[in-house]
This record gives structure tokens, sequence and C-alpha cells, in this order.
């Protein structure tokens, strides 16, 4: 820690670091912890902005703006969309829980993740060389740097992923399409089954 | 200079104990989704950090597939869950186990 404060760190990188730090922490406890998924799905949009703000302070200004506008912009609302069509936004009774004893078996099982992931490092966070070829300190900015690996060295894979993105859109016209003759039909049986298991 | 690295990757670490800790604990499916979704942000942060650490353009590029990819499972995923909604008319995890085989 002593070594960790005899290093200079500029002071506005500091604040902005605390301060963005502070909004992820607090953002995510609020997606843990509130009762509405509404509240929730707005607790995460703090969380998105605050690491869209530490993208930008380890000068990745690119993906910050792609944060802003893909998990912000889209995800985000296309969660509140759900929550809203579904009607969910009811709150959840926190009070009882299904499986007996999950909830402290899953504190446990977090606390040895966390504790993993520090005693694992011990303190040498990154090792190995440091790059030359695509280094992030060359003169020509982050948007070049990125498109230029992007459309050359990770070719193939930016392909793979405009088929992802196909796949994923058929999937989910597949899946939420209502067919008009079957629905009320299986449907209605649906139903039945429920309140009979219900019974 | 600027803030450490160590400080990026213990904070990413927390975020994702954080998302982790909500995708065990809730039971709500839709938030069990944006617990996932915390935990892929603490990733994102981790590699953006090693990308600087080591001042290679490649952790950045990883961040720009996590996010396509991300995006294409919030798709699929919430689309189960409105098809699943649709049937048993609530989204808690317990209601799923007419996935069961």
């Amino acid at each position: 820690m002593t070594e960790l404060l005899a290093t200079q760190i500029a002071l506005p990188d500091l604040i902005t670091f605390l301060v963005a730090g502070c909004a992820v922490i607090l953002g995510a406890l609020g997606v843990v912890l509130m009762r509405n998924p509404v509240h929730s799905a707005l607790s995460m949009i703090m969380t998105l902005f605050a690491v869209a703000i530490l993208f930008i302070e380890q000068d990745a200004q690119f993906l910050a703006a792609v944060q802003v506008i893909v998990y912000a912009g889209a995800i985000v609302v296309l969660f509140l969309f759900v929550i809203m069509l579904l009607g969910v936004d009811k709150k959840e009774p926190f009070g009882k829980d299904p499986l007996r004893g999950q909830r402290p078996l899953a504190f446990l099982a977090v606390l040895i993740i966390f504790v993993e992931i520090l005693a694992l490092s011990r303190g040498n966070w990154a090792t190995g060389a440091k790059s030359t070829v695509l280094s992030t300190s060359s003169p020509i900015n982050n948007v070049e740097q990125l498109a230029r690996t992007i459309f050359t060295t990770y070719l193939l894979p930016f392909e793979a992923t405009s088929v992802l993105l196909i796949i994923a859109v058929v999937g989910a016209v597949v899946l939420v399409r209502r067919s008009e003759d079957k629905a009320t039909s299986t449907e209605g049986n649906v139903e039945v089954e429920a309140e009979s298991e219900i019974k | 200079m600027t803030v450490p690295g160590s400080w990026y990757l213990v904070l990413s670490a927390l975020l994702f104990s954080l998302g982790a800790l909500g995708f065990f604990t809730r039971r709500n499916v839709l938030i069990m989704f944006m617990s996932m979704e915390l935990m892929l942000n603490a990733v994102n942060l981790t590699f953006v950090t090693f990308s600087r650490m080591l001042s290679d353009i490649g952790g950045q590029t990883l961040v720009f597939f996590v996010l396509v990819v991300a995006a294409a499972e919030v798709v699929v995923g919430l689309g189960i869950i409105v098809a699943i909604f649709r049937r048993r008319s609530s989204a808690t995890a317990d209601d799923l186990s007419i996935f069961r085989g």
C-alpha cells in the first residue's frame, strides 16, 4: 500500500477512478439488491456508464462509445421493454428461499471466487512482454488501430460475428413468433396443465 | 502518472463477484441475466486494463467481440424468456423446470 501511495498519481486521474469505481460498485449492488426489476435495470445503466468512463480513462475511446451505445442504449432498453411487456415489474419477495441453504452457499462461493482471484494474482497482474507491433502508445489514434487489427488479424472472427448476429436475429424471431392456428390450443392446454399441477 | 492497472483489476474482480452473487441468489430470470451482463462487463474491464498494461491493442479487439456475443446472447435469452412467459405467466428460475428432459 505504501509503495502505491509513494508513486505519484495525478489527482484528476485518481478522482475519476474513485468516482467511477464507486459508481460501478453502487450500480452493481443496485442490480443485485433492488426488488423491482426496473430499478435493477436503471442501476445497471449506472454501472455501464461508469465502466465507459473507466474505458476512456484507459485510452479506449472507441470501446467507451460502443459501451454507451450498445449496452446502455440497446441492451438495457431491450431489458426494459421485456420487463414492461411481461409486466413483471412487481416486487419480488426476498424473504423465503425456495432452495434451502442456497443463499449462504452462494455467498461462500462468491467469496471463494474473489479471494481466489486476489490470491492467484499475488500482485503479478500482467506478465509478458509489452507489445511493440500493435502498441497502444503509437501515434495513430485508437479507432484506427482497432480497425486495423479487426480487419487484418481478426478478420475471420469478425466475419464469424456477422453470422452469429444473423443466427441470433433469426432465433429471436422464431422463438417469439406466435403461430396463429396452434397458439390458442397449445396455450389452453398448458394453462390447464399448470392449474392441475397447482391443485 | 495514471492509476495503476492493479486497481482496475481489483475493481473488476469486485464487479465480477457482485455479478456472480446476483446470479446465484436472485430468482428472477431477468435479474439473473443482468447479473451476467455485469460479469461480462467486469471481464471487458480486465481486457481493457491488460491492453493498457501491455500496450497491446489485442485486448480491446477482444472486448469488441465480447460485446457482439453479449448482444446476441441477450436477444436470444430474452426471446426464450418471452416464449416461456407466454406459457407459464411467470419468470422465476423455479418455474423453468419445464426444461427438464
